[in-house]
């Protein structure tokens, strides 16, 4: 029964000489629902003569003792919505048959008015009760976003790029990153099982226990067990944590991870992609859990994919899930796109799009672009890789291709092109080592190799004064298949057709020839 | 990658042999690849240059093959290339050798 106020009527109307006698009703009166004048109330045809009512009822007691000697009920839709309680009329004559009617005529006007009202009340109140709710989630996604990363690490060689979208306000995935005194980083990745706030409470707990653990610890398998043994005094039942563990060396290029029921961890490439296989069990379920710890070198060039299940379990309007298959695919074809993160999420909304987002979805792309030692220093738009000479001896055009390549690998040229700008530049090579420098160790040639916002340039030059005779003609294969033609001359020619623009120059140093190799294939 | 000294292996088979070579196809070959043509010269049916333990061939290696060629055809032997990478068989399209000699397909890493 909803609870209603009446002020008694007899305040108003009793004579000046009563108005002390009259308690005076400040507290609204309610009736409980097991009281029998409810029943009573509801029950009645019209105004109620108290006097003439006798139920074991303590609020008709109340009313008496407040003198009130009639009440109107107000039934509104089959429920008592409040009473009109009068006392002595001023004649002190009884209410008469028109007094009744009057007052009965007077409700049925008034009860759905009052109910109208009480309604409005109703809705108005679960309104601020639900942006009140709403103002609280706000506040609760404010602090979780300050317990992920503030800052991603800024490490030389390296790039890191993350993404945290939850499916409601808040939720229950997270990543974080731990530098630890030796230079070395804890990266961690995890899913708190289901999402909303219950979720989000589980991932702050599980957070600080993780970061403790992380600075108490340096092996990703320890870091796990102990978070577990942690976590499993307090978890709620049915609730558990998947996490993937990893400890980045950037010195030595190593990724050392331990995995508690996680998504696995790709790593792609120029060679292909690779899943990183490491098995656990979710934290919080089992005591006394080890984690096995597997290593991997990431050479450069190599992006390292870390991501929660909302990622591979997203579905489409036909239901279709987006699945490890299309993932694996897309990183296969982008390694090198050096926007990866954004490259997977717009195609993670192309796939989804019209279908609301089910769970929380985790991104964390770790890229090695090169090693320490050939850290790209960048001029003002253009990024010198590297530089170097060697001696003019026969056979070191393929030290020259290797060094190019190993300086370009990590700029995300892809693999068939970064083959054809090694070729060309062993061909160039050759020819500044034998026409250039003619084969004298002593008298070196120079290897430069910088890259713009779209293409690699290298740059190769020797000591030659005199005018070199460059191949310039297509060889005719026919007359060197007939004898008629040398089977040599084919340097210039390939050079010509493995790389997008061959730059020659000749200057008081010798000759210069400049390979111009664009980072994706024009159509 | 490193540079890898050149050598060979000749296996005889019906119908014809097959050349298996092994490092750097460049000048340095060059002795090694007409030895070992020496030792296929007399004798008949197809050739198959097996390029699967070589990952460097440069245009000293392409006029080595062209020459090859050139001495195959003319005792009208064909010539077979066996195990080249994707790289090597954009080359010879490139250098046309692919229209003087069969490029097996390779399988599928």
């Amino acid at each position: 029964m909803r609870p209603f106020r009446r002020k008694p009527k007899a305040k108003s109307i009793a004579p000046p000489e009563e108005r002390t006698a009259v308690p005076s009703f400040s507290e609204p009166i309610e009736i409980p629902d097991h009281d029998p004048l409810m029943a009573y109330l509801l029950s009645a045809a019209g105004p109620i003569e108290l006097d003439k009512v006798d139920l074991d009822s303590p609020v008709l007691r109340s009313l008496k003792e407040a003198h009130v000697v009639l009440v109107v009920p107000l039934i509104s839709q089959g429920e008592l919505v409040g009473t009109i309680n009068l006392g002595r009329r001023l004649s002190d004559q009884p209410y008469s048959t028109d007094d009744r009617k009057l007052l009965a005529g007077l409700a049925s006007q008034v009860a759905p008015a009052i109910r109208l009202a009480q309604l409005v009340a109703e809705q108005q109140a679960e309104a601020e009760e639900r942006e009140r709710i709403a103002h609280e989630l706000q506040v609760a996604a404010l602090i979780q976003q300050t317990l992920l990363p503030k800052t991603l690490p800024d490490i030389p060689g390296w790039e890191i790029d993350a993404y945290y979208r939850p499916a409601q306000a808040v939720g229950g995935d997270f990543y974080d990153f731990v530098l630890l005194e030796d230079g070395r980083y804890v990266l961690l990745i995890g899913d708190v099982t289901g999402h909303g706030v219950p979720a989000a409470l589980v991932m702050a707990g599980c957070r600080s226990i993780l970061r403790s653990a992380a600075q108490q610890h340096s092996d990703p398998g320890e870091i796990l067990a102990t978070t577990n043994e942690a976590l499993i005094v307090d978890i709620p039942p049915n609730m558990f944590v998947t996490c993937l563990c990893a400890l980045l060396d950037p010195q030595t290029s190593t990724f050392r991870f331990a995995n508690a029921g996680h998504n696995l961890p790709y790593a792609t490439s120029v060679d292909g992609v690779t899943e990183l296989r490491a098995t656990g069990m979710p934290l919080g379920l089992m005591p006394d859990m080890q984690y096995d710890v597997v290593e991997a070198a990431i050479q450069p060039g190599t992006a390292l994919v870390l991501s929660s299940d909302g990622l591979t379990e997203a579905h489409n309007p036909e239901r279709e899930m987006y699945g490890f298959g299309r993932l694996r695919a897309l990183l296969g074809h982008s390694y090198s796109d050096t926007g990866l993160l954004k490259s997977i999420l717009s195609d993670l909304d192309e796939f989804s799009r019209g279908v609301e987002q089910e769970d929380d979805v985790t991104l964390v792309v770790v890229r090695h672009t090169s090693s320490a030692r050939n850290s790209a220093a960048v001029f003002s738009g253009v990024t010198e890789l590297g530089s170097f000479e060697l001696p003019s001896a026969p056979g070191n055009e393929r030290e020259a291709m290797d060094r190019v390549l190993e300086m370009v690998g990590s700029v995300g040229m892809p693999s068939d092109r970064l083959q054809q700008l090694g070729s060309a530049v062993a061909e160039a090579a050759m020819n500044a080592i034998e026409h250039g420098n003619k084969n004298r160790p002593e008298t070196p040639v120079s290897v430069s190799v910088m890259v713009d916002d779209g293409a690699v340039h290298v740059s190769i030059g020797d000591k030659g004064m005199t005018d070199v005779p460059l191949e310039t003609k297509e060889p005719d294969l026919e007359a060197k298949l007939a004898g008629l033609d040398t089977p040599r001359g084919w340097g210039l020619f390939l050079i010509e057709r493995l790389v997008d623009e061959v730059i020659t120059s000749q200057n008081d140093d010798g000759h210069v020839i400049e390979l111009v190799m664009r980072l994706e294939a024009t159509t | 990658m490193t540079a890898t000294a050149f050598s060979w292996n000749i296996e005889r088979h019906d119908g014809g042999v097959v050349l298996e070579l092994c490092g750097d196809v460049n000048s340095a070959a060059a002795s090694g690849f007409e030895a070992a043509y020496e030792r296929i010269a007399g004798e008949e049916g197809s050739i198959t240059i097996d390029f699967s333990g070589t990952d460097f061939i440069n245009s000293t290696g392409i006029a080595l093959i062209v020459s090859l060629l050139a001495k195959a055809r003319a005792m009208h032997r064909p010539v077979i290339a066996r195990g080249l990478t994707d790289h090597y068989r954009e080359i010879f399209r490139i250098t046309r050798l692919s229209d003087f000699l069969t490029i097996e397909e390779h399988a599928e890493a």
